[in-house]
């Protein structure tokens, strides 16, 4: 009996840890929680059964338009911010040479466009082949971390010491080990995404219902039609929400890969414009970073509400419902 | 995928299983000393106070949890492990979020790789029968608690399985779904040799669904009687609410129900 007590117990301590949602951490995931779900529920529930149809999903013109609500408080905010930015600079109440104008930024952009695009196309690359491999181990790692207790023990440790270490600091050792070409960038790039993609995958493998694995149990089912059917859609959430920074992090490490020893890169252009003390390169190369960091982060969210419809369904009508 | 369970021997087979959860804290000890032997194309109903153990003794046959000691067999063969020749119903609903109403009824046919074409063909059966009509895309977010159960129950009787385990199935339900359901279960009941353990907290509903009766005692489980319901096999809904012997034994119920709440 202790076993099944132990069983128990265990997947009592999963579920509570999977309680502690990584969405909620992370600042670039909107979850927002949802006293609305109540309401969608009633108004469904409110309909004689059999007779009338379920509720519309939100059509795509209303999701624009939740989107472009969504977008115009930020879009203030930068508006204002350039506005600053550009009065500060105009008016030179600092030195032009710490902080250029927008035309002066605008200028080094369009003039030495063909040199910065090659060099935002490395930085680029370095960042999605991490980002990539950093998903596809992160999520191997937290299958196995999830499956088995002694994996669970052996490699928890690991991964929480690989990411305690800064990653920063290993740079150098990197390019002594693999030189001046991409390799140590995206070996940085892929330290760095991996722990987040890693976390949210445990947790969100770990948060399935006991009671859906008994359900798959009773019907027979092996483990992979069990991973596949249940526990893997079940994790997609806290996955994606843990790919999103991870992508973010993507970036950093493959600029700080570069700051370290590159010839080419927006890391390394941004050396060589620190050196110059040319402030508008800096700038230009700062945007190009964003930019790719923004890029990034967007497709992964498309990519979620591609493959989770049912989440972000829940969260759109959620939001139609409050605003 | 008929259900026709050999004549002889038992369904289902418990015989001094005794249950006890340990943790860090405590122990408890969810069922004393159970046996339990239900014949083929039986409807045992179980009624009992909250925590007795009900829901335990469902996934003890289920094979969803080991006895501390005792032996249970289904269909004649010891149960280890989790069984399959069942169709569960759980407490909660127990639905994939993400998965439509009849997309969560065809996961039994998935996940045991039966026909397509045959189980959709069920599961349009099932969902007229259920009156989910008109439902079938909606995610389980978007329907009722009661509509959720429904589910539930479609997605258990998908496969025809030969033992249905159900574990307050219309906890949810207004009074008169509920008798729907009731009346529709007691005919699939009727039309297949499905053998039956429900478990409930409505005595009207133990009575009129079950051919025994199972009375459990608080914390910890123990069957302290069995009641035969002597209705016949065939029943309609308003006559047994109407029977004297349906009130009898009510009547019988509520006291020994009343005087095992009050022993604890
Ligand atoms: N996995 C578990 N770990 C520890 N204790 C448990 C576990 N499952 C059940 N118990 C305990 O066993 C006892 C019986 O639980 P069970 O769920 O079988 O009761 P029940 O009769 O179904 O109650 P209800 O009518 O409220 O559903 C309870 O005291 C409960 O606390
Ligand atoms: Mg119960």
């Amino acid at each position: 009996m202790t076993e099944n007590s132990l069983d128990t117990a265990g997947r009592q301590a999963a579920a509570k840890a999977a309680g502690g949602d990584p969405t909620a951490a992370s600042p670039l995931a909107s979850g927002t929680p949802t006293p609305a779900g109540d309401q969608v529920r009633s108004t469904v529930a409110g309909r004689p059964s059999g007779v009338g149809g379920r509720p519309p999903r939100p059509t795509l013109g209303r999701r624009a338009a939740a989107f472009a609500d969504s977008l115009w408080r930020p879009a203030l905010v930068l508006a204002v911010v350039f506005a600053a930015w550009w009065f500060v600079a105009a008016q030179e109440y600092v030195p032009n040479y710490l902080v250029p104008t927008p035309g002066q930024v605008w200028e080094t952009m369009t003039g030495q466009w063909s040199e910065l695009a090659r060099h935002t196309l490395v930085t680029l690359y370095e960042t999605v082949l991490g980002f990539v491999l950093a998903a596809a181990l992160g999520l191997a790692t937290a299958v196995a971390i999830a499956y088995s207790r002694t994996l669970d023990k052996a490699l928890y440790p690991i991964v929480l010491f690989a990411q305690v270490i800064p990653k920063i600091a290993i740079a150098p050792l990197l390019v002594v080990w693999f030189g001046l070409g991409l390799t140590p960038k995206i070996i940085l790039a892929v330290l760095i995404a991996f722990f987040p993609v890693v976390i949210s995958g445990v947790a969100g493998l770990r948060s399935t219902d006991p009671e859906l694995l008994d359900l798959a149990a009773t019907m027979g089912a092996g483990p992979w039609r069990t991973f596949r059917k249940i526990r893997f859609p079940n994790a997609l959430p806290h996955l994606m929400a843990g790919l999103k920074v991870a992508v973010t992090l993507a970036v950093v490490g493959a600029v700080v890969g570069e700051f370290v020893g590159a010839s080419e890169g927006l890391g390394y252009v941004l050396l060589l414009a620190n050196g110059n003390l040319d402030s508008a390169l800096l700038f230009a190369d700062l945007i190009l970073m964003s930019a790719i960091g923004i890029v990034l982060f967007v497709l992964v969210e498309i990519a979620e509400a591609l493959l989770i419809p049912w989440h972000a369904s829940r969260r759109a009508s959620v939001s139609l419902t409050t605003s | 995928m008929t259900a026709a369970p050999a004549a002889t021997g038992t369904a289902i087979g418990m015989s001094g299983v005794t249950v006890r959860f340990t943790s860090r804290r405590s122990q408890t000890t969810a069922l004393d000393d159970v046996s339990l032997d239900i014949e083929p194309g039986e409807f045992v109903t179980i009624v009992g106070p909250s925590g007795c153990g009900k829901s335990t003794l469902l996934k003890i046959v289920a094979g969803l949890v080991t006895p501390t000691s005792g032996a249970v067999s289904l269909l004649q063969r010891p149960v280890r492990g989790p069984q399959k020749e069942i169709g569960f119903v759980f407490q909660k609903a127990a639905l994939l979020e993400w998965r439509g109403a009849r997309a969560n009824i065809l996961l039994q046919a998935e996940m045991r790789g039966m026909d397509r074409a045959k189980a959709s063909r069920r599961a349009d059966q099932l969902i007229e029968m259920t009156g989910l009509t008109g439902f079938e895309k909606a995610l389980p977010h978007e329907l009722s608690g009661g509509m959720q159960q429904r589910v539930a129950l479609c997605r258990a009787l998908l496969h025809s399985p030969p033992v249905l385990l159900m574990d307050e199935p219309f906890g949810a339900l207004d009074a008169l779904t509920r008798e729907q359901m009731n009346a529709e279960l007691h005919r699939i009941w009727r039309e297949t040799d499905t053998t039956v353990v429900l478990v409930t907290h409505s005595i009207a509903e133990a009575v009129f669904l079950g051919t025994r009766v199972v009375v459990m005692s608080a914390r910890p489980g123990r069957i302290i009687r069995t009641f035969p319901v002597e209705l016949p096999a065939h029943r309609d809904y308003a006559q047994v609410m109407s029977d004297p012997r349906f009130d009898r034994l009510a009547t019988d119920l509520r006291g020994l129900l009343g005087s095992a709440a009050a022993n604890h």
